[in-house]
């Protein structure tokens, strides 16, 4: 048993210096979801401003209108088309003639990325008490500002644990990138599987997202405690010093 | 001062104003009172234009704002005009005194440090100077509202309009609020004021006016308004809440 198992992990590890394959493929994982996350925070803000722009102001202009029309098609497409096809299409055709990994892959699961955080940040949006807007226009602020300098820093705090855990979604769906040749984890767990003719590398490609995915949850939870208390505190003078509450 | 002819505003099919005639003079305090869903609120709202009237005209200092319904004169026209809510509306994510620098800083009307300034002689004088890093939540109601009328008050507005400003409050705190106001009316600034609260209205009102289905059905000096009020509607109202 024991002996198994020190075979496995020198199968996969140790062997051809196979833990640089290891590192790389996590390095890959890590740097798509953190860009992907990057983009789809981007795209999904401006999504959800127009589209609540669109379905709250009494008579939208016609940019408005244009722009609403276009980031509905562009959620349709996200939503309609499975992940698998969509990495597909961004590997094989649409950036066919790169092969800059990070960046299909990044591209790929931002775009994807922007389309479910434009539904949660119109959420934040949405539940941000209308008496906030009133309080801003009545002080002669305009649209913009009021949206700018008083809903939007509400609506993204409340979505910040929302983001936590796009964040570690998306860091089990980059997996999906395999199909696309791009070199993250799971596709050099896969590689390695396929040279070690055991299941070793699977059953460890498993456990280290399990391990990732436990410790981001935590990480989201602690966030979660930590904002609930935030509002009901003095200002910190300066960020040395006493830690506020 | 606030000139207002023959204003109505509809929701849909709902005719919420049905022509309202009213002149409020400079300095003049107007106290508005009446059973729920009479229009209160909406005409309050009419007035800064955070409802758009239906028809008619609202002058504001030999300028009918009444067609404004955006840009720079709808924005401009708000500044003159404060508004303090019955649920404060204070900004959570910014401490006290941010909330009252944020609008006069955003719109240039005063620089950072100047703006602070005017927030802390404002806090100062409400006694809560000591309360101007804190955040809203850690304030009681009463220290709230107070806070929300000096926000008001930073963008130096020429009208106050008080919209149940002590409806939500604890009893033991609506006096802080009140005294607030008394302060504000002494020193000679326009207001109405919606308010529940008689005492108020006979002390500090030039004038009550009553409100029932969206016209004012009477109004008077509030001596008059409360020992001989004329119509059925008014009476049975006062008999109610008194
Ligand atoms: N935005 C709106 N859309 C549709 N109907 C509205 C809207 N605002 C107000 N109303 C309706 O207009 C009527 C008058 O409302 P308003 O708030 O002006 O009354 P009020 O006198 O202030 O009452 P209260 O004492 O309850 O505050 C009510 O029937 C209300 O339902
Ligand atoms: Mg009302």
């Amino acid at each position: 048993m024991v002996e198994t198992v020190v075979r496995a992990v020198n199968n996969a590890f140790i062997a051809e210096d196979r833990w640089r394959l290891w590192l790389s493929g996590l390095e890959m994982t890590l740097l798509i979801t953190f860009f992907a996350l990057l983009m789809g925070l981007v795209v999904g803000l401006f999504v959800s401003v127009i589209r609540v722009s669109h379905d709250t102001l009494e008579k939208p202009n016609l940019t408005i209108r244009i722009l609403n029309r276009i980031v509905s098609i562009y959620v349709s497409i996200v939503r309609g088309i499975p992940v698998i096809v969509q990495v597909l299409l961004w590997s094989f055709v649409i950036l066919a003639t790169s092969r800059n990994h990070l960046l299909i892959g990044s591209l790929a699961f931002g775009f994807n990325s922007g389309a479910y955080v434009s539904e949660v940040f119109r959420g934040g949006i949405l539940s941000i008490d209308k008496g906030q807007t009133e309080a801003g226009r009545s002080l002669g602020l305009g649209y913009v500002q009021t949206m700018i300098k008083i809903i939007l820093p509400q609506a993204i705090k409340n979505c910040l644990p929302a983001f936590g855990n796009e964040f570690i979604s998306l860091l089990k769906e980059t997996s999906v990138a395999s199909v696309g040749a791009i070199t993250e984890l799971t596709h050099v767990a896969n590689i390695i599987r396929g040279r070690t003719f055991d299941p070793g590398p699977l059953f460890f490609v498993a456990t280290i997202y399990l391990i990732l995915v436990l410790f981001l949850e935590f990480l989201v939870k602690k966030m979660e405690k930590k904002l609930s208390k935030s509002d009901r505190r003095v200002k910190p003078i300066k960020r040395k010093g006493l830690r506020s509450n | 001062m606030i000139s207002v002819k023959g204003l109505t505003k509809d929701f849909g099919d709902i005719k919420v104003l049905r022509g309202i005639d009213e002149t409020i003079l400079q300095g003049e305090k107007v106290v508005v009172i009446g059973p729920s869903g009479g229009g209160k609120s909406t005409f309050l709202r009419c007035l800064n234009l955070m409802e758009f009237p239906t028809s008619g005209e609202i002058w504001f200092e030999n300028e009918d704002v009444s067609s404004y319904r955006k840009g720079h004169l709808l924005n401009a026209h708000r500044q003159r005009m404060g508004m303090v809510f019955q649920h404060f509306n204070l900004f959570p994510h910014l401490s006290v005194e941010e909330n009252i620098t944020l609008s006069p800083v955003t719109l240039k009307k005063a620089s950072k440090k100047q703006a602070l300034e005017t927030a802390h002689r404002l806090l100062d004088r409400i006694g809560l100077i000591d309360k101007a890093k804190n955040y809203p939540a850690t304030l009681s109601g009463g220290q709230k509202q107070r806070v929300a009328i000096v926000r008001a008050l930073a963008m130096e507005p020429s009208v106050m309009l008080f919209d149940e400003p002590t409806s939500a409050l604890d009893p033991e705190m609506v006096g802080e609020v009140l005294d607030l106001m008394k302060d504000l009316a002494h020193e000679g600034m326009t207001m109405v004021v919606v308010t529940h609260e008689m005492g108020f209205a006979r002390e500090v009102g030039h004038r009550v006016l009553f409100m029932d289905e969206g016209v004012i059905v009477e109004q008077n000096k509030p001596e008059a308004f409360f020992n001989n009020p004329q119509s059925a509607r008014l009476q049975d109202f006062l008999a109610k809440v008194v």
